[in-house]
């Protein structure tokens, strides 16, 4: 079963833009509420990766949170125009200890 | 288990000691899986963080060349020089099973196959640092999609190694004491049964035993009374 999918940028526009011309889809929001929905809407659509800011990620846990465990779409933090977080890795942490129940690494 | 009340039965002994063979052996196999998954999955974290740190620092490089260059344009230059991409990007995506679990594999086909050729603009109206920048992006690009997939498969066994861990332990310390506490106590039960049976046995048989000698007493004394004796001499004979 090999369909066709997208990729989709979420985050602000300055640091979704360069995305574009790579050819991905590119949803530039201006604020979070913004991004929930639009979030929302293209899990529904044919995009196997989303590729979303920290700076975003960082309001919209729970929004993240019902995508983790669903095949599609993979929901990956990258570092905004900003700087990053460190809530990427700080996710990898998380998953590490759900998985064993203490952090090992 | 006391709070559950089980038959003492011949036939529900043998239903619990079949249900706890296979309890014993689904706890030994998901053992194993939730062992090996485990190993996987420890690996597939270690590349993980190697790539997302080189993800990240790649992409604050990009990140700074795209500030450079929308220093030197202007705003609305750089939105126009990268409205209309000449790149496209199609995904498709293929599984791997590890372990029982599906984790996505992808694989990507761009329009131009020249990663030189990606610039959707003509070169007189922007700046240099924008090739650079997009040019930038495009190699951290590869590495992302990576990333994407390495961070998908391990989320997703985390989530399966999070629920045979509980499986197992539910087994462990549920499933097989309650089935073997269930299976002691039948065996008790039935036991105590078979003592019982036999006690009353041996009741009944002394019982019998009694009576038989009463009768036969009885005749005895008849007799002697009959012969003109007296029955008290025949009790001390």
């Amino acid at each position: 079963m090999a369909n066709s999918y997208q990729i989709a940028v979420l985050g602000d526009k300055d640091s979704v833009m360069g995305f574009k011309a790579l050819g991905l889809t590119v949803f530039p929001v201006d604020n979070v509420e913004d991004a929930r929905h639009t979030l929302h809407r293209i899990a529904r659509e044919d995009f196997a990766v989303v590729y979303l800011t920290e700076q975003l990620a960082a309001q919209m846990e729970t929004d993240i949170a019902r995508y983790k465990d669903e095949l599609t779409p993979a929901i990956i933090l990258i570092p905004g125009k900003e700087g990053s977080l460190g809530l990427g890795m700080a996710n990898i942490k998380k998953s590490v200890e759900r998985a064993v129940g203490a952090d090992i690494l | 288990m006391a709070n559950t009340v089980v038959n003492p039965t011949r036939m529900e002994l043998t239903r619990l000691k079949g249900k706890l063979k296979t309890a014993q052996r689904g706890h030994k196999l998901l053992k194993d899986k939730r062992d090996e998954l485990m190993k996987q999955f420890l690996d597939t974290v270690r590349e993980l963080r190697a790539l997302r740190s080189q993800v990240e620092q790649d992409l604050m490089r990009a990140h700074s060349s795209f500030t450079v260059a929308s220093a030197l344009m202007s705003a609305q230059a750089m939105e126009q020089a990268l409205m209309y991409p000449k790149q496209s990007v199609e995904l498709t995506m293929t599984f791997q099973n590890i372990m029982s679990v599906n984790v996505p594999v992808y694989h990507y086909q761009t329009r131009t196959d020249d990663t030189g050729d990606i610039f959707p603009y003509g070169f007189a109206a922007t700046s240099g640092e924008l090739d650079a920048a997009v040019s930038a992006l495009g190699e951290v690009f590869q590495n992302m999609l990576k990333l994407a997939e390495t961070e998908k498969a391990a989320q997703l066994m985390a989530e399966e190694i999070e629920k045979t861990r509980r499986r197992v332990n539910a087994l462990e310390y549920v499933v097989i004491p309650n089935t073997q506490e269930n299976i002691r106590y039948i065996t008790m039960k039935l036991d105590e049964n078979d003592r019982s049976t036999t006690t009353r046995l041996m009741k009944v048989k002394d019982m019998l035993l009694a009576e038989a000698l009463e009768e036969r007493r009885a005749a005895d004394d008849a007799a002697i009374r009959a012969f003109g004796g007296d029955p008290g001499d025949a009790a001390q004979i």
